[in-house]
């Protein structure tokens, strides 16, 4: 056993995507096992290993985790992105919730049918403009610190960072009332541990497409 | 300043019934302000109150705190229901992550048309009893503990018997496979703090009705169809 965490999951990013960002933020080198069919998919599920019979499925330190936020809660405690104290834990926890509701919206995009997905996308501008940025603009405004919590790097700042990107690739124009978020992504995207996470050749997944869709629903169609 | 936390929702189970649950467990008293109108949540907005726009909302050492998980874990690593060092609350994560998609299913019910309540119903019994409960009793059965994690009560005990007994609302007999299950039900019913919060008179909220829909609808302009998944 090499060591490394072992992520099990489809090529794509979907819901393990956030794990890579973070454990690539942490500076932390991981295994990908990739599910290609869904045999692959039902000897997991028979060899026990899927508490919840779904993936993620990171192994790490021994464990076999299962369910996303477990996952990367365990991560960001372990590597020290979470605080340094209860209350910015709490403050961490309100941030990457919100961000991981507008991510849903993200996530489910591909799977909308056609004729639904102008008005989806319609929603997810929405909600980025009108709910969700509007808030990380003004906490950073208001502190004037480069990062989102306790002015040191967490895992708020990553969930952030990865969710205006994805956001950006649907929407190119999203930040343009948001100076402080655009300073922000700058600032994150040169971190060193994120800046090699975004150059070519690295395990970050590119946007979904129909391919990665068909994969999804053969492997986990019921 | 009251001292207690302070709990904004509806009068009514929705997201915040968990919050109530671990709140009593830890034998914490708290305080509620119900939502009936359209202008008390306008009030709140306006006010900025609500981080994301959305209830719940808990008031508590000096935050004003949303997003259910995030308030849930803030109390769990408060009153000492997190297990004892990060490996204990990885497994407890992950149970309280079965148990909170587990209700995610009993969530939405009750905005459910008649016909699409039938069908949920058997979705309900159908994931409680082949993917959610099984997980649940093997845990109990391989490691013959009382508690769910690290012999010692914590969180995901109480999110589990919440989730079982939300199911058994569902369909009475749901844990007739489940010898582990039904011990474990007994024996967390049975602390003080539980044993109270399941007494009438406490503030536990009674399964979702029409007017409770109703408000909810009314005060978030809620008014489309809720789909089942």
């Amino acid at each position: 056993m090499s060591g490394k965490p072992r992520l099990t999951y489809c090529n794509g990013r979907g819901r393990m995507e956030p794990v890579r960002w973070l454990l690539a933020a942490a500076g932390v080198e991981f295994e990908e096992n990739f599910l290609e069919t869904r045999e692959q998919y039902e000897k997991l599920i028979k060899d026990g290993v899927l508490m919840f019979q779904q993936v993620p499925l990171v192994e790490i330190d021994g464990m076999k985790m299962v369910q996303t936020r477990a996952i990367l809660s365990y991560i960001a405690g372990k590597y020290n992105l979470y605080g340094k104290d209860l209350k910015e834990r709490a403050l961490i926890d309100m941030y990457v919730e919100g961000i991981t509701d507008l991510m849903q919206m993200i996530l489910m995009f591909p799977f909308s049918p056609p004729e639904a997905k102008e008005k989806n996308l319609d929603s997810i501008k929405e909600r980025a403009t009108k709910r969700y940025f509007p808030v990380f603009e003004k906490v950073l405004k208001q502190h004037g610190q480069d990062f989102l919590v306790g002015n040191k790097f967490s895992w708020a700042d990553v969930q952030l960072i990865e969710a205006i990107l994805a956001v950006e690739e649907n929407i190119p124009v999203v930040l343009l009332e948001f100076p402080q978020l655009q300073a922000f992504k700058t600032r994150m995207s040169n971190m060193p541990t994120i800046k090699k996470f975004l150059q070519p050749g690295s395990p970050r997944k590119p946007p979904p497409d129909e391919r990665y869709v068909e994969t999804v629903l053969k492997i986990f169609k019921k | 300043m009251a001292g207690k936390p302070k709990l904004y929702y509806f009068d009514g189970r929705g997201k915040m019934e968990s919050i109530r649950w671990l709140l009593a467990a830890a034998g914490v008293e708290f305080e509620e302000e119900f939502l009936e109108t359209r202008e008390q949540y306008e009030k709140l907005l306006q006010g900025g109150s609500l981080l994301f726009q959305q209830v719940p909302m808990v008031e508590m050492d000096g935050m004003k705190m949303v997003q259910t998980r995030a308030i849930l874990s803030y109390i769990a690593a408060k009153y000492n229901l997190y297990g004892k060092d990060l490996k204990e609350r990885a497994l407890i994560d992950m149970y309280v992550g079965g148990t909170d998609d587990l209700m995610g299913f009993i969530l939405m019910f009750p905005f459910l048309s008649a016909e699409d309540k039938e069908k949920q119903r058997a979705v309900i019994v159908q994931k409680a009893t082949s993917r959610y409960f099984p997980a649940y009793e093997k845990v109990l059965k391989d490691h013959g503990h009382d508690f769910l994690v690290g012999n010692s009560f914590s969180w995901a005990d109480v999110h589990l018997l919440e989730a079982i007994l939300m199911v058994e609302e569902k369909k009475s007999d749901v844990l007739s496979g489940f010898p582990q299950l039904q011990a474990f039900k007994a024996r967390i019913s049975s602390i003080p703090t539980v044993k109270k919060f399941l007494e009438p008179g406490s503030q536990r909220k009674p399964v979702p009705d029409d007017k409770y829909v109703e408000t909810v609808r009314r005060v978030l302009r809620m008014y489309y169809d809720i789909k089942a998944n």
